[in-house]
């Protein structure tokens, strides 16, 4: 698996051509679609052919000289509606490496009056001809609503607790380079399941590619009939990491400890947060990963998520620039086909 | 003025009745029922309207209607709600008491009437609030209220989650002889919840309502019945437990009634995917297991009527976030031929059908209609039973268009709806 990746890899470095600045497309079927709204739905040659197309902007991005101008004269515009740094500064610049022009709006969820002015704004916004809509919503759903009344590319950069595909797509790509492939692994990821839409997009894009996954948390934060996604179900921490080539944490949002999902964060800490002595059980060369920013001794023990060997999370950020960037590049040559 | 709706298929739920004939109505009131066509046509001193052996039933009764009239007439007047009841074959609806203002008061109530009568194209028997504001801490003014006519009691969207205000409302209103009506859902376990709980929601990534919170409310209703012993009525039952619950009260005799929906029978909780917000209703569409109960509770008479459950919302209240979104759909227009679907595909005969949806809602309101009586009020629908269709809401005469059931194909079509004797619709004006 490891070494037909090598020569897959090789292979594209060979065949990028000049003015575009990835390989050319060859396959019209594959991904053809404008928006990336969530994983389901994709399959398993779109997510392949995704995270190929990523592998070569990780090397592009580790150039002295990371400017491209494949998007020159392209507008693309960061809306959220929620606030983040690392995912918006992240799409910032994957948009900026890419030669276009990006304007960050970041609309504070109190000012907006829910619903109606977020129509308008999506249809100002759309009067300006951008070229790509990233946008962050705290409501499921959202983001496929706006994706319906503008005329240019949507991105979903995370909508309530429904989807999150390009943290999915760069975890994916982390996996696959450490381990060099994705099917059959074990992946066992813990935390607020309820309320993760990167936990939905991870066990969608997990599932497409083979791999099992196993949800590790207390049942008060485990969303009804998830089984049925075709997921194993653990409330114990020691046994539902048994074994595991991968751990997802998951962040626990304060606000938890209110309203009787966990009583307290020290609570949660002992019984689903992650610590050496928990670790022992997986597998001696699992890795470890978190969405971020984390809550250290909350979910995670600072150890654990130090241990350069085995956390993989300062890599995902490093992923996630050249996912976007693909995401992007991929979205707008999409545009050119019609 | 006398006029002879002849050569038609008669059906009056409240006798059995179902036969070929003529009906023969004089000054508004219903004079005479032939169980045969009459043929010598030229002996018949009368006004002749040949029903082309099409369906003439009693005009529908619907015990569950929002109206946005006072408070938000742009979504729907008494109006245009009248005008769409009678679109839909529907001579008799209650209105609930959740408009703005709401109906908690006698002034109000009498407003609600003044306005109808002033239509004058239904009946139109208002409820009124249980609790004032519908805040349900405080019982309103039974008394006062039922004399006035207030046609029973309810809280609109809202449970009366407070088990001493419900046991208080269901003691005091018995004085009244009026039905306590409830919503019947747990506030808590429903909280935040925009869509049944389960596979669904969960990869929508929307917080779920589980129908337990449906049953639980149920429930504990029963024991406030049976400590009470007023008449108490469970509005638009979704879960098959609550329809078990209601079933099981039913055998120990207690005055219990339910009615459900179009919605819970026609449609599951498949019909949010999309986010789909005209899908969004209250309580949520549920399983398909629940689905299948809500039919076979009509079928057998645990659920004693169907309602439209009417709830008009323009766009800026759906056309948002789903979890943003209100619930509720519009109802009027589609009770008939959505609820017939029940007869085409063989789960109920239409003369049964038919009794859900005149005679036993208006008992239950205790009401003089949906019935064929002679020396009644002339209140009839005549429908096509096989004439296909489908749901257009460009078409709706309700001044709201959010169905769940847009471009639905449907077989069966109101032809005319008589009020009083008066045609006060006729599909071919």
């Amino acid at each position: 698996m490891l070494i037909l990746a090598i020569i897959k890899y090789d292979l594209m470095i060979k065949v990028i051509s000049q003015n575009s600045i990835i390989p050319s497309d060859h396959n019209h079927q594959v991904y053809p679609y404008h928006h990336l709204l969530g994983i389901d739905g994709l399959t398993r040659v779109d997510i392949d052919y995704l995270l190929n197309r990523s592998e070569w902007f990780v090397e592009h991005n580790r150039q002295m000289d990371k400017k491209c101008t494949s998007l020159q004269g392209r507008t693309i515009i960061n809306l959220f509606f929620e606030s983040s740094t690392r995912t918006r500064t992240s799409f910032e610049l994957a948009s900026k490496r890419l030669g276009s022009d990006v304007i960050n709006m970041s609309v504070e969820s109190s000012s907006i009056k829910k619903g109606e002015s977020l129509i308008d704004t999506a249809m100002t916004l759309n009067a300006m001809h951008p070229d790509v809509l990233i946008v962050r919503h705290p409501e499921s759903g959202e983001v496929q609503l706006l994706s319906e009344k503008v005329k240019c590319s949507v991105i979903n950069a995370g909508d309530g607790s429904h989807e999150h595909p390009t943290q999915a797509l760069l975890d994916a790509l982390t996996i696959r380079r450490r381990k060099g492939y994705l099917e059959g692994l074990e992946v066992a990821i813990c935390g607020d399941i309820t309320h993760s839409r990167v936990a939905r997009s991870n066990i969608y894009l997990l599932l497409i590619m083979g791999a099992r996954v196993r949800l590790v948390a207390p049942p008060t934060l485990l969303p009804s009939k998830i089984e049925r996604m075709g997921v194993e179900i653990h409330h114990n921490m020691k046994s539902g990491i048994a074994g595991c080539d991968i751990i997802m944490m998951l962040r626990l949002q304060k606000e938890r400890t209110r309203g009787s999902f966990v009583p307290s964060a020290r609570e949660y800490f002992r019984y689903f947060g992650l610590d050496t002595k928990k670790l022992k059980t997986a597998k001696p060369n699992a890795l470890i990963m978190h969405p971020g920013p984390m809550n250290r001794g909350v979910e995670i023990d600072s150890l654990v998520a130090d241990d350069i060997k085995r956390s993989l999370i300062r890599e995902q950020v490093e992923m996630g620039v050249a996912v976007r960037m693909a995401v992007l590049d991929l979205l707008i040559s999409n545009q050119a086909k019609i | 003025m006398t006029t002879l709706y002849n050569n038609a298929r008669l059906l009056d739920p409240a006798s059995g009745l179902d036969t070929m004939g003529a009906l023969l109505v004089h000054e508004g009131k219903i004079v005479k029922v032939s169980e045969k066509v009459f043929v010598d046509l030229l002996q018949v001193d009368a006004d002749i309207v040949d029903c082309k052996e099409r369906c003439l039933a009693p005009g529908l009764v619907d015990m569950r209607v929002q109206m946005r009239e006072p408070g938000n007439e742009h979504i729907e007047t008494m109006y245009s709600a009248q005008k769409a009841a009678v679109a839909g074959g529907i001579t008799t609806f209650a209105p609930l008491p959740n408009t703005n203002p709401i109906i908690d008061d006698v002034s109000l109530l009498e407003f609600v009437q003044r306005r109808a009568l002033e239509i004058g194209l239904a009946n139109v028997h208002p409820y009124a609030a249980i609790t004032k504001g519908l805040r349900g801490s405080e019982i309103t003014e039974f008394g006062m209220l039922a004399d006035s006519g207030a046609v029973a009691f309810t809280d609109a969207k809202y449970s009366v989650s407070n088990s001493l205000v419900m046991r208080r409302a269901l003691s005091y209103a018995s004085i009244f002889k009026r039905t306590i009506v409830q919503h019947p859902e747990d506030p808590y376990l429903a909280s935040k919840g925009s869509a049944n709980e389960g596979e669904i929601a969960t990869r929508l990534g929307l917080s779920g309502i589980p129908s337990i919170a449906e049953v639980i409310m149920v429930e504990r209703d029963l024991r406030l019945v049976e400590l009470t012993g007023n008449s108490y009525h469970a509005a638009h039952l979704s879960t098959a437990a609550a329809i078990e619950a209601i079933r099981q009260a039913k055998k120990r005799g207690l005055p219990v009634t339910c009615e459900t929906a179009p919605p819970y029978f026609a449609l599951n909780e498949d019909a949010i995917i999309g986010y789909r917000t005209f899908a969004r209703l209250s309580p949520p569409l549920r399983s398909e297991q629940d689905r299948l109960a809500v039919v076979a509770g009509l079928a057998d008479g645990t659920i004693d009527a169907i309602a439209s459950d009417h709830d008009p919302h323009d766009h800026n209240r759906k056309d948002v976030p789903f979890s943003q979104a209100v619930s509720g759909a519009v109802g009027l227009e589609t009770l008939l031929p959505i609820s017939l679907e029940l007869v085409h595909t063989k789960a109920m005969k239409l003369i049964d059908l038919l009794h859900r949806l005149t005679v036993a809602p208006a008992r239950i309101l205790g009401l003089p209609y949906g019935t064929l009586k002679l020396g009644g009020d002339a209140d009839l629908v005549i429908f096509d039973l096989n004439r296909i269709d489908k749901v257009t809401p460009e078409r709706f005469a309700s001044k709201s268009r959010n169905t769940p059931f847009d471009k639905r194909p449907i077989e069966g079509r109101v032809w005319r709806t008589v009020y009083r004797g008066n045609v006060v619709y006729d599909v071919e004006k």
